[in-house]
């Protein structure tokens, strides 16, 4: 029997405020152990949490970028659970009202393009971070009340392509309009998935089990990849799944199981009175609108119609606010799209996927990039050494030019030194020269 | 000297014919002298309050006009933050808490030169009508050393009642200001909620808790609200409505105001002589002036139960956070977290929060939600409503404070029920938000009982107006105690 995996992803970001969700600490990421703190973000007796508007913005204006509504009318609710990192035992976020529901994002699918809903995006407050050694365990409460969203998405996804694509777009969106620097390595962006499978045709859903621990958004392919393997291998065993949370082991590759079903909470959602409701008007929802940045689809859009690239060369430039950014400045300084396009496709992409780095890591400027299609153009070096200049240029941070010239890599377009060239080596080679004259092709490698 | 009211004293300090040290130096002897009976207070601050006195002596000195306040001992109810001082909620579960921050009206009390003397005595996290929830000790009424002296603030109006302090402030949730108030023989004012900021207040039930004062007549408590009142950006629920000045309504004219008497509140459970107590008080308002309707609110039969419904669900979330990892009682011997949790809250709590933690996560739990907590969600929104109704017609509405007078330590503890009915009459004003306040309005057998008037919302002046009229055209709030 053939089986359709459905996925669905919740994914936490963390917002880039400058003070936390609730009162007026920082948000800064760091900083020495609990120093970050107040009795509000600690819970003390008394406390009382205040709500962040600008929170409320940054949500409201990823919310927009993502296609949803904006729910006018709202409350924070408290989920209540007893968990050490969390100073007041429960979580203030939102249940019944979401501020945000029924957005979308597209993504290209297998056949063709491909729209994932988004079911809705609440705010809420990000927890401590316990430490624990063989003395005891820690707490520190510096990330305690920073302002997250959480991003639910509906089960739209079929393959753990299509989920890693969710999230890349996802994630080039929030930086886009910048709620979110959306590092995953400093977890301001977390993302957990929810799998499950079901005979090809069939309209039921399965039993769903939720993945959490997973780092990267490649760590989250792999994981779906793998869940997807082993429910179908226990159905065809014969074997029920269980609705159970696995945590992904980076180590062993594998998801294991952290707790089911029958240990599930009661978070005994309510409404939290210490804060008033929040009333978001027209205005106010306009406002953010008129103060969102131009978006992926709409940059890609007028990539290729305004500068007529190829529909494909402005996807990958769109992919992220940096990318778009570099290439925009490239051809603000005069380079020709197409061109800067192509180094930045080719040349550019390769050394920092080979590298593992990321645009913002380019030593060089965007002009230098300019300058060297310039230097290719003109004749003064070739595309074969162009790229060795480039490669220079990336290591170094230098400015094509003077590469050139350092390094004495200027094109000869002079005939005459040519050939005096080829006499001087012919000279110095004659055996080859014979070899050649007798059919021994090898020689042409002089 | 410590018969007196804080105007009286403000007037003294101001003529210069007492220092405020002074002033305190008496206050701490009185509670040196008797609050071994009494057991008013659970600590005391002389240090601090002896430097606060002295900070406004040297300005008196000085020649600066100072406010009311200023000089003035008074005592907290141990529910509220103070810097560098502990707060305890009469818990042993934070036993030790010492705050690292000012509540806001504490804040507010300063910057007026209030002089803090100390703590007072409570039910154990405000839960309770007696004050004998409370895990140290008993605080005794004034007027009869046997007898309780309400709660849940009954430190606060035990310490002002037998003269340790001048005034004091409580927390009302669902009478615990006025009851004791009544039980004492003093003026205890409720505020509309959100207009004093509930910040460093340890919360019991969010959309329930207000902070008002104690004092011995009607003029100290709009003196005492004229420094408490007013919007705090620390607290989301604290109202942005302008705060007159209250002292300004105290102009004994109620003639034509309009008191409406709900028949719900003088029915079947009020004792014939508490009927008649209040009847009296009631030709007294007649004979002001005032215009008496007689005003039905049918819904005030279910405050009660939507009470316990929401303050308990409520106070299970907030009573969360006292979990013994970050402070207040741990648990000696433990083997894991979750056995620090119990543990510490099984020997750390006392039976009444736990009997209200397990009512409000019950009512909170899934399956039982909608049945219980939502539904009495709903029937707030009706009381509420039924009270906008009621002052489209009337101006006030009066009623008995409390059922009866200060009754025996140990009657009603085998009863729960039975000591969650002494708050019937004020409970309704919690739930609506409305402010309340409990004046003296006669002695039944040597006992004090309180009249409870009811105004509606943000009109505190209109409140402290009536009640003002009536305690001028009586006697009641110049008694005082003999101990």
């Amino acid at each position: 029997m053939k089986y359709e995996a459905i996925i669905g992803l919740e994914v936490h970001v963390e917002l880039a405020t400058k003070t936390k969700m609730y009162c007026s600490c920082t948000t800064e990421f760091g900083g020495d152990t609990n120093n970050h703190c107040c009795p509000v973000c600690l819970g003390l007796p008394g406390s009382l949490p205040v709500l962040n508007k600008e929170a409320v913005n940054y949500a409201i204006k990823a919310g927009l970028a993502l296609n949803c509504t904006i729910n006018k009318e709202t409350y924070m609710a408290r989920k209540n659970y007893f968990y050490p990192d969390c100073p007041k035992n429960y979580q203030i976020t939102q249940d019944e009202t979401p501020l945000c529901t029924d957005g979308y994002i597209e993504v290209a699918g297998e056949d063709g393009e491909k729209k994932i809903r988004i079911h809705r995006i609440h705010i809420e407050e990000d927890t401590g971070k316990g430490f624990h050694r063989v003395d005891g365990s820690y707490y520190d409460f510096n990330r305690a009340g920073v302002p997250l969203i959480e991003i639910v998405s509906s089960p739209d996804m079929r393959t753990p392509q299509e989920a890693k694509e969710y999230l890349e777009k996802l994630k080039a969106i929030l930086q886009y309009v910048g709620v979110s620097d959306c590092k995953m390595e400093e977890g301001s962006l977390r993302c957990d998935a929810n799998v499950s499978i079901r005979p090809e045709g069939s309209e039921e859903f399965g039993v769903k089990v939720e993945i959490k621990n997973m780092n990267s958004f490649r760590a989250v392919e792999k994981a779906i990849e793998y869940e997807i393997k082993r429910q179908i291998k226990a159905v065809e065993n014969g074997e029920d799944i269980v609705q159970e949370t696995r945590r992904w082991d980076e180590s062993r590759l594998e998801t294991v199981s952290m707790r089911s079903k029958e240990h599930a909470h009661d978070y005994r959602y309510f409404p939290d009175a210490d804060i008033i409701s929040l009333s978001v008007d027209d205005e106010w929802i306009n406002r953010v609108k008129e103060s969102l940045p131009e978006l992926p689809e709409q940059k890609k859009t007028r990539y290729v119609k305004e500068l007529g690239l190829p529909e494909y060369d402005a996807m990958i430039l769109t992919m992220s606010k940096s990318l778009a950014a570099f290439f925009e400045a490239c051809v603000a300084e005069g380079g020709n799209p197409k061109e800067v396009s192509n180094w930045m496709m080719g040349e550019l992409l390769r050394t920092l996927n080979d590298k593992m780095l990321e645009i913002d890591d380019v030593k060089f400027r965007p002009a230098d990039l300019v300058k060297l299609i310039e230097l290719i153009n003109k004749g003064t070096i070739s595309g074969t050494i162009a790229k060795k200049v480039f490669k220079e240029m990336f290591e170094t941070g230098n400015n094509p030019e003077k590469i050139v010239e350092e390094k004495g890599m200027v094109q000869v377009s002079d005939e005459g030194a040519i050939i005096e060239i080829i006499n001087k080596v012919l000279d110095e080679n004659p055996q080859s020269v014979i070899d050649f004259k007798n059919g021994k092709t090898k020689a042409m490698a002089l | 000297m410590h018969r007196k009211t804080i105007h009286e004293i403000r007037d003294l300090l101001r003529k210069k014919e007492v220092t405020a040290v002074e002033v305190t130096e008496n206050s701490l002897k009185r509670i040196n002298e008797i609050d071994d009976k009494l057991g008013a207070f659970v600590s005391i601050e002389a240090d601090k309050a002896l430097e606060a006195a002295r900070e406004v002596d040297k300005k008196l000195q000085a020649g600066e006009t100072l406010p009311d306040l200023a000089g003035i001992p008074m005592a907290l109810k141990d529910n509220m933050c103070m810097k560098g001082t502990i707060s305890t909620c009469s818990s042993r579960m934070m036993e030790g808490f010492l705050s690292p921050y000012d509540a806001t009206v504490v804040e507010r009390l300063k910057a007026n030169g209030a002089v803090i003397v100390g703590k007072a005595n409570m039910d154990e996290f405000a839960m309770g009508s007696s004050t004998e929830t409370s895990a140290f000790k008993l605080t005794k009424n004034p007027y009869d050393l046997e007898r309780v002296p309400g709660g849940s603030s009954g430190g606060s109006a035990a310490s002002v009642a037998a003269g340790e302090v001048y005034y004091s402030l409580g927390s009302d949730t669902g009478g615990s200001i006025r009851q004791p108030a009544s039980l004492c023989g003093l003026v205890g004012f409720k505020p509309t909620y959100g207009r004093v900021s509930r910040y460093g207040l340890v919360a019991f039930a969010s959309s329930l808790d207000q902070i008002g004062p104690f004092t011995k007549d009607v003029e100290d408590c709009a003196i005492v609200m004229n420094t408490l009142a007013g919007h705090d950006p620390m607290d989301s629920t604290s109202a942005k409505v302008e705060v007159p000045d209250y002292t300004k309504f105290l102009t004994k004219d109620i003639r034509g105001m309009r008191i409406g008497m709900p028949k719900e509140y003088f029915g079947e459970g009020v004792p014939e002589d508490m009927r008649k107590c209040m009847m009296e008080a009631i030709d007294v308002l007649k004979s002001l002036g005032a215009e008496i309707k007689e005003i039905s609110l049918p819904l005030s039969e279910y405050a009660l139960a939507v009470y316990y419904i929401l303050a308990s669900s409520e106070a299970s979330s907030n009573l969360a956070r006292f979990d013994g990892i970050r402070y207040g009682y741990r648990a000696k011997e433990f083997t894991d977290a979750i056995d620090i949790y119990v543990k510490s809250r099984t020997e750390g709590f006392g039976d009444e929060v736990k009997r209200r933690i397990m009512l409000g996560t019950y009512a909170l739990s899934a399956g039982y939600y909608d049945a219980y907590y939502k539904k009495a969600l709903r029937v707030r929104t009706r009381i509420i409503n039924e009270y906008k109704e009621a002052f489209k017609e009337v101006d006030v509405i009066v009623s008995p404070t409390s059922p009866s007078v200060a009754f025996k330590f140990g009657e009603k503890t085998a009863n729960p029920l039975e000591m969650y009915l002494s708050d019937i009459y004020t409970v309704p004003v919690n739930i609506a938000g409305v402010p309340g306040v409990s004046v003296p309005a006669g002695f039944i057998k040597g006992l004090p009982a309180g009249l409870q008037f009811i105004g509606n919302y943000f009109e505190e002046g209109t409140l402290l107006k009536v009640a003002h009229a009536f305690e001028q055209a009586t006697d009641h709030h110049k008694v005082r105690p003999t101990i």
